[in-house]
């Protein structure tokens, strides 16, 4: 495909679409698809074709519609009209209702604050095409940015636009992605890689896997503008096993790719070839960290190793690697298309763009949210997400999943970027963000997060191996009412340890959870504590009698 | 001098090794084609037993350590077979906020097995997942494939009994 063939193809593309009075998109994307979206996309079809009216309505089977919890979504027009929890029996009123007045017992308010307030940069188009229709993505630009840098840019060009970008790595850490790419592209050796991670083993955050599913032509753009940036010819996208669904699209994605000559030998005609191949994770979470990822890759055991040296100088078999996240990558597009500088406005002083996140747990609206940096995490919880459910009252919000930390009430006005968030003891992380009511036991949680971060110690490093067993245990007899006051010094005394001493982000990261809920949450701590420490005393244990002393309970002797 | 690369003979003939075959094919036999393999085996015969992980490591001229050291580090490769129907309690954050361990308890004193062990008779295999991706549908439930959203513990054993005894 030459330049000129892609611009064609995007006008046949709306053409193609044009003359349909009316869309219907119908989300496909794993959390709708288990609610069984496909059948009433099946029944939409159906009835249209029954009606005879298939030249004005057009059905599509398209990314996340963002409301995960109410699915199956439907929009109408793109989301002029939402509807929810839509079953295939339902296919006929909502037939019935376009172009008049829309079904109100499954409408769902489209200018809520849940999607009004949102901006959508990485989901720009996300929810208005079919992700598997090669030629419906390129209506709505697909690779129009790879076409712009393979035929108007040099590689150094494209580096200093996604410098001024100022945007930021999306996988936690939030490393300037325009630094990483001069490297790589600095780096000597003529064979380098590109790898995407795409192995989201944070629990309780899909938005890679949202992205993936939903737009991954642009994750394909995004690697292929950084390959010709950095001068890579190879790249591979590490999906987890868990995303049957992501896995099957960007399979599909790379053959229309590579058939209509987007990827492989000689892109748009130019001399510039990339290939892109698609590796399995196999459920370990240490394999998010990027040395992890790469043994995983060569298919050893995802062990971590010191670094330097770098990926960006020695990653894959020893080749500079370029390893950024999907929604990194997934960001590279609009940036190319739209100017740095024009990026750049969006955002805080010191972190650009949007993020996406997976806002669940106990709250009204759970679903995936795009919003610009800088907004606040109340606004996000209590204006979009709708507050919390069954008159229940806020605790906290844990952002960063078993990396990142609970952040109390006092604090839900900070705004929502990488500086913000580390100063109050969580992280931005992938983009999970949990909120959790005055139910939820706090040290429970900690426990919870720390259960997973032992069992997902690679066992490398001894710090991060014994030190998360020992946290977990102490964690555990806290919670189930056997801890003591000294307890909670040896939790304190390992946390710094670990974090200290562990050789990847896995252990340094691992305490975080306990360290925030201590600090906001030491109360439940002391709590459980002295109440065990009372019933021991009770049963007329010598030992703690002495220390229920101490927590100022009487005891009768 | 460069070595002539013997494949060895599948473990039994098995029509599914062809398939296990033609990824390692795909791959040209290449060591780093380990994982890959093995997901290939476990795709074809629902877990990894011990000839199936030494052909491949022959195959792929790996160290049989090696092999080992692979199917045992990553959570996704089983090495026992499950049973007739498997029930995943998904138990990333969201779906154990909203309850998950606790039917994760229930499940496992109703069947009197422990999370990745399977009934005397086969029938029920309870897994547990780290996160799914649904997390909008938490608690999640993957049985035999199909997502149980927002159900009660109840509401699972019911549909698990509904499996077992049709």
């Amino acid at each position: 495909m030459t330049p000129e063939e892609l611009q064609t193809l995007a006008a046949r593309g709306q053409e193609k679409f044009a003359h349909y009075k009316h869309v219907l998109n119908v989300c496909m994307e794993s959390g709708c698809v288990s609610s069984r979206s496909d059948t009433v996309a099946d029944a939409l079809d159906k009835e249209i074709a029954k009606r005879g009216a298939k030249e004005q309505i057009c059905i599509k089977r398209v990314g996340c519609l963002c409301s995960c919890a109410q699915g199956p979504m439907v929009s109408q027009d793109d989301g002029k009209v939402l509807y929810k929890e839509v079953k295939a029996e339902d296919a006929g009123a909502i037939l019935d209702a376009v172009g008049s007045k829309p079904v109100s017992r499954l409408q769902m308010p489209a200018d809520h604050p849940f999607f009004t307030k949102q901006l959508r940069v990485v989901r720009e188009h996300a929810g208005k095409f079919d992700p598997e229709d090669l030629e419906d993505s390129i209506r709505v630009g697909a690779y129009h940015g790879l076409m712009k840098v393979l035929t108007q840019m040099t590689p150094a060009e494209v580096i200093a636009e996604i410098t001024t970008s100022g945007l930021r790595g999306r996988g936690g850490a939030g490393f300037p992605t325009g630094l990483k790419w001069s490297t790589v592209a600095k780096a000597g050796n003529p064979t380098k890689y590109i790898v995407c991670n795409g192995d989201e083993g944070d629990p309780g955050a899909f938005m890679d896997r949202s992205v993936m599913e939903g737009d991954p032509h642009r994750v394909l753009e995004g690697m292929a503008i950084a390959a010709y940036a950095v001068g890579a010819q190879k790249g591979v996208i590490y999906v987890r096993a868990e995303y049957p669904l992501a896995v099957k699209r960007l399979t599909r994605a790379i053959n229309q790719a590579t058939r209509q000559e987007l990827l492989g030998a000689n892109i748009l005609g130019t001399k510039f070839g990339f290939t892109v191949e698609i590796r399995l994770g196999a459920g370990a979470f240490v394999c998010g960290e990027e040395t992890a990822l790469l043994a995983s890759i060569e298919g050893r055991r995802g062990l971590p190793r010191p670094r330097p040296p770098f990926p960006a100088n020695s990653g894959l078999y020893n080749c500079p690697t370029l390893i950024n996240n999907v929604e990194t990558f997934a960001n590279i597009a609009p940036i190319i298309n739209k100017g740095g500088a024009w990026f750049s406005k969006i955002g805080t002083a010191k972190s650009k763009g949007t993020k996406l996140f997976a806002l669940t747990g106990k709250i009204v609206n759970t679903g995936l949210i795009e919003v610009p940096m800088g907004i606040s995490l109340r606004e996000i919880i209590f204006d979009m997400g709708g507050g919390i459910p069954d008159g229940r009252k806020f605790k906290a919000v844990q952002t960063g999943g078993p990396s990142g930390g609970c952040i109390p009430e006092k604090h839900l006005d900070i705004p929502v970027d990488y500086e913000s968030l580390a100063s109050v003891g969580s992280i931005m992380g992938s983009g999970g963000m949990i909120v959790m009511d005055d139910t939820s036991n706090m040290v429970d949680v900690a426990r919870f997060f720390m259960d997973f971060c032992a069992s997902e110690s690679c066992g490398k490093c001894v710090p991060c191996r014994v030190g998360t067993y020992h946290m977990h245990e102490i964690l555990r007899r806290i919670n189930d009412g056997e801890g003591t006051s000294a307890d909670l010094m040896l939790l304190r005394e390992l946390c710094d340890t670990v974090k200290t001493t562990s050789l990847c982000g896995l252990g340094q990261t691992a305490p975080n959870p306990v360290l925030s809920t201590l600090r906001y949450f030491e109360q439940e701590y002391l709590d459980l504590i002295s109440r065990a420490e009372a019933t021991r005393a009770a049963a007329g244990d010598g030992h703690s009698k002495k220390a229920a002393g101490t927590t100022g309970l009487e005891v009768t002797l | 001098m460069s070595a002539l690369k013997t494949i060895p003979k599948a473990p039994s003939d098995d029509k599914r090794w062809r398939i296990v075959d033609s990824t390692m094919r795909r791959n040209g036999y290449e060591g780093h084609a380990l994982i890959e393999s093995l997901h290939s085996v476990q795709q074809a015969f629902g877990y990894l037993d011990e000839p199936g992980i030494r052909y491949v490591a022959s195959a792929l001229r790996v160290p049989i350590s090696k092999a080992f050291g692979v199917a045992t580090f990553y959570h996704y490769f089983t090495l026992k077979p499950q049973g007739k129907h498997a029930c995943v309690v998904c138990l990333g954050t969201a779906c154990y906020i909203k309850g998950s361990g606790e039917m994760l308890k229930r499940v496992s004193q109703k069947y009197a097995i422990k999370e990745g062990e399977t009934t005397p008779d086969g029938e029920l295999s309870l897994l547990s997942a780290r996160c799914i991706g649904a997390c909008g549908l938490a608690p999640a439930v993957v049985l035999d494939g199909e997502v149980l959203a927002k159900h009660t513990a109840d509401d699972v054993v019911v549909k698990i009994e509904r499996k077992l005894k049709p």
